[in-house]
């Protein structure tokens, strides 16, 4: 019987680092957001002004801020809420942007050219401008943010897309399943698509980096998701006013970020490793 | 005067690009569900106000007519006016724009200066202690959200160690540059996170070239292949690379000059969404991506001047 698992990928798997440190730290991240409030014995949202601004410590870990709230129970608790929130905001855009990309490179000609020109245009817009400019004009709410993620990134998914199918088109297996008679559904996504989406999911891991970013940078503003919801980015504006007394307050969520960030940077090196071996 | 005709030739062919981004820009918030002027007032506006505020902007007209009416406002270098400041957009736009160009202008320059030395040092001595330390360094960095080191450099240098201003903009040039100190850092952590990878890997490849082993065995000093030969080839690299990331740089700048209270676009940015400014975020849009736009062309001159092989005609 053939293993599930090749010994080669195995090997490949045992000696990529990165990946199994990246995986590592996403499986606490997941461990947090699922099982995040039974781990700590507060309320993230429990207001107790006897013990506001308390210090890291014992029991409070990372300390309370002005409201007494315990800060380790709400960086936890926005693990969930931002983390669901960041999956959807890549996921949206990793599949319009690569249906759009295949069916551009794929078809070519005036369908290509218009999507490729429009694409070219909004590409001058800076990511934050687009979407701190839609998420404001339709007012805060997650279905907004992950409509104004969906407007303004599918782009970089297109592209990378769009160039690998231009690549495949020009090899003999799609020419051959072309000759074969199959329907055009058929050739893009049983022979082309798993071909062309390697570049696009690695791309999607460096792609969480970014809308991290971006969802905790509209929360800090206020446009994102509304207190007194636990999210990092709000967390470290709400610390900001207490910079002096409460450093903790803005510290802890921001660690929290970057730890979001090396993990998915993590995996993006390794999953690029392990899925395109370099000879 | 080759260089005049390579400028006005790329401009020509960007024209159909700027056409699109002001199609994008006055569509943006049009294709929005709801309608603007009731969005604009919010739950306070009376039906009363909600029609006066449309035949104001304009938006009973049909769409075509308002879009044909904001290109031939923009071509008369008018933006309309600011429902927030009560002013015509152009000049207010002028004013902020200086900040915002300083801001972008000063941290590329802070990242080249770190892309460049530490991209060689790392690419000569591949493996070695430093190569890790800077790998390491700058993935915490790119992961770093810019308003959150913000914050904390604010608490850093400015409150403990009180050696930065907390927030503004100076009045003469070395105060301004004073203010921009922090800001500008964080900017440029984030691009020179990107720039040393890609070239710090274009510096490996050159140092693998024929030419590079040429220039050794004819006993050149190796501190003069590093700068004259690799360094050259480097840099063409390192504007090409800025270029490709010139979007990000200047989007960067929108939150950090809210959390320094630098008085440029992107601050007005927030604040006129705040405000639901409507008219502003348009003619702000549309700044944000023809300046863009600019730098890119910009790049592009800079890289025919540095590279011979790039030709003027």
């Amino acid at each position: 019987m053939r293993p599930l698992v090749s010994d080669a990928t195995r090997l490949r798997f045992a000696r990529n680092g990165n990946l199994q440190f990246g995986l590592a730290m996403l499986s606490l991240l997941v461990l947090a957001s699922v099982a995040g409030s039974a781990l700590v014995p507060f309320d993230p949202l429990d207001i107790d002004f006897g013990q506001a601004l308390q210090p890291p410590g014992w029991p409070h870990l990372f300390g309370t801020d002005d409201l007494g709230r315990d800060v380790l129970a709400r960086v936890v608790a926005s693990a969930s809420v931002d983390m669901k929130v960041v999956s959807i905001c890549v996921l949206l855009p990793f599949l319009i942007g690569s249906t759009i990309g295949l069916v551009s490179g794929y078809f070519g000609g005036w369908i290509d050219l218009i999507i490729m020109r429009f694409v070219d245009v909004l590409w001058a817009f800076p990511f934050y401008v687009l979407v701190i400019s839609i998420v404001g004009a339709l007012g805060p709410g997650t279905g907004n943010i992950y409509l104004a993620f969906s407007m303004v990134v599918w782009i970089s998914f297109a592209r990378i897309v769009r160039g690998e199918v231009l690549l495949a088109r020009r090899l003999e297996y799609t020419q051959a399943v072309s000759v074969l008679g199959y329907s055009h559904a058929r050739i893009m996504l049983r022979h082309v698509l798993p071909n062309v989406i390697t570049p696009a999911i690695v791309f999607m891991m460096a792609d969480v980096v970014l809308t991290i970013l971006g969802v905790t940078s509209l929360g800090f503003l206020g446009l994102g998701i509304q207190p007194p919801t636990p999210e990092w980015g709000v967390m470290i504006a709400e610390g900001r006013n207490f910079i002096q007394d409460g450093w903790w307050i803005s510290l802890f969520p921001g660690l929290a970020i970057v730890f979001v960030g090396i993990t998915f940077s993590l995996i993006g090196d390794g999953l690029d490793d392990f899925l395109r071996p370099k000879p | 005067m080759k260089l005049v005709f390579f400028t006005l030739s790329r401009l020509a062919q960007l024209l159909p690009v700027l056409l699109g981004i002001t199609f994008v820009a006055f569509f943006l918030l049009r294709v929005m569900p709801g309608d603007p002027a009731t969005l604009m007032l919010g739950s306070r506006g009376t039906p009363e106000d909600i029609a006066a505020l449309t035949r104001q902007l304009g938006l009973d007209r049909p769409l075509s007519a308002q879009y044909l009416s904001f290109l031939s406002d923009i071509a008369r270098g008018s933006f309309g006016r600011s429902i927030a400041y009560k002013a015509q957009i152009g000049p207010l736009i002028g004013e902020r724009l200086w900040p915002t160009l300083a801001l972008v202008g000063f941290s590329t320059v802070l990242a080249v200066a770190m892309t460049v030395p530490l991209a060689m040092l790392t690419a000569v001595r591949r493996g070695g202690v430093l190569d890790h330390l800077v790998k390491i360094f700058f993935v915490v960095a790119m992961s770093m959200p810019g308003f959150w080191l913000g914050v904390l450099l604010i608490l850093l240098f400015a409150i403990v160690i009180p050696i930065f201003p907390v927030s503004g903009y100076g009045d003469d040039f070395l105060t301004r540059l004073h203010h921009l100190v922090l800001p500008a850092t964080i900017i440029a952590l984030g691009t020179a996170a990107l720039t040393i990878r890609s070239l710090r890997s274009s510096i490996v490849a050159v140092l693998g070239a024929d030419y590079i082993d040429t220039a050794r065995a004819k006993g050149m000093p190796e501190r003069i292949v590093l700068w004259h030969h690799v360094f050259r080839n480097s840099l063409t690299s390192t504007i090409s690379v800025l270029a490709v990331h010139t979007s990000w740089v200047v989007g960067g700048t929108v939150v950090i000059e809210t959390v320094f209270g630098i008085p440029g676009l992107g601050s007005l940015l927030v604040s006129s969404i705040s405000a639901r400014d409507y008219p502003m975020v348009q003619g702000l849009t549309l700044t944000f991506a023809v300046l863009v736009v600019s730098i890119n062309l910009l790049a592009d001159v800079a890289y025919a001047l540095v590279d011979p092989r790039v030709s003027l005609s």
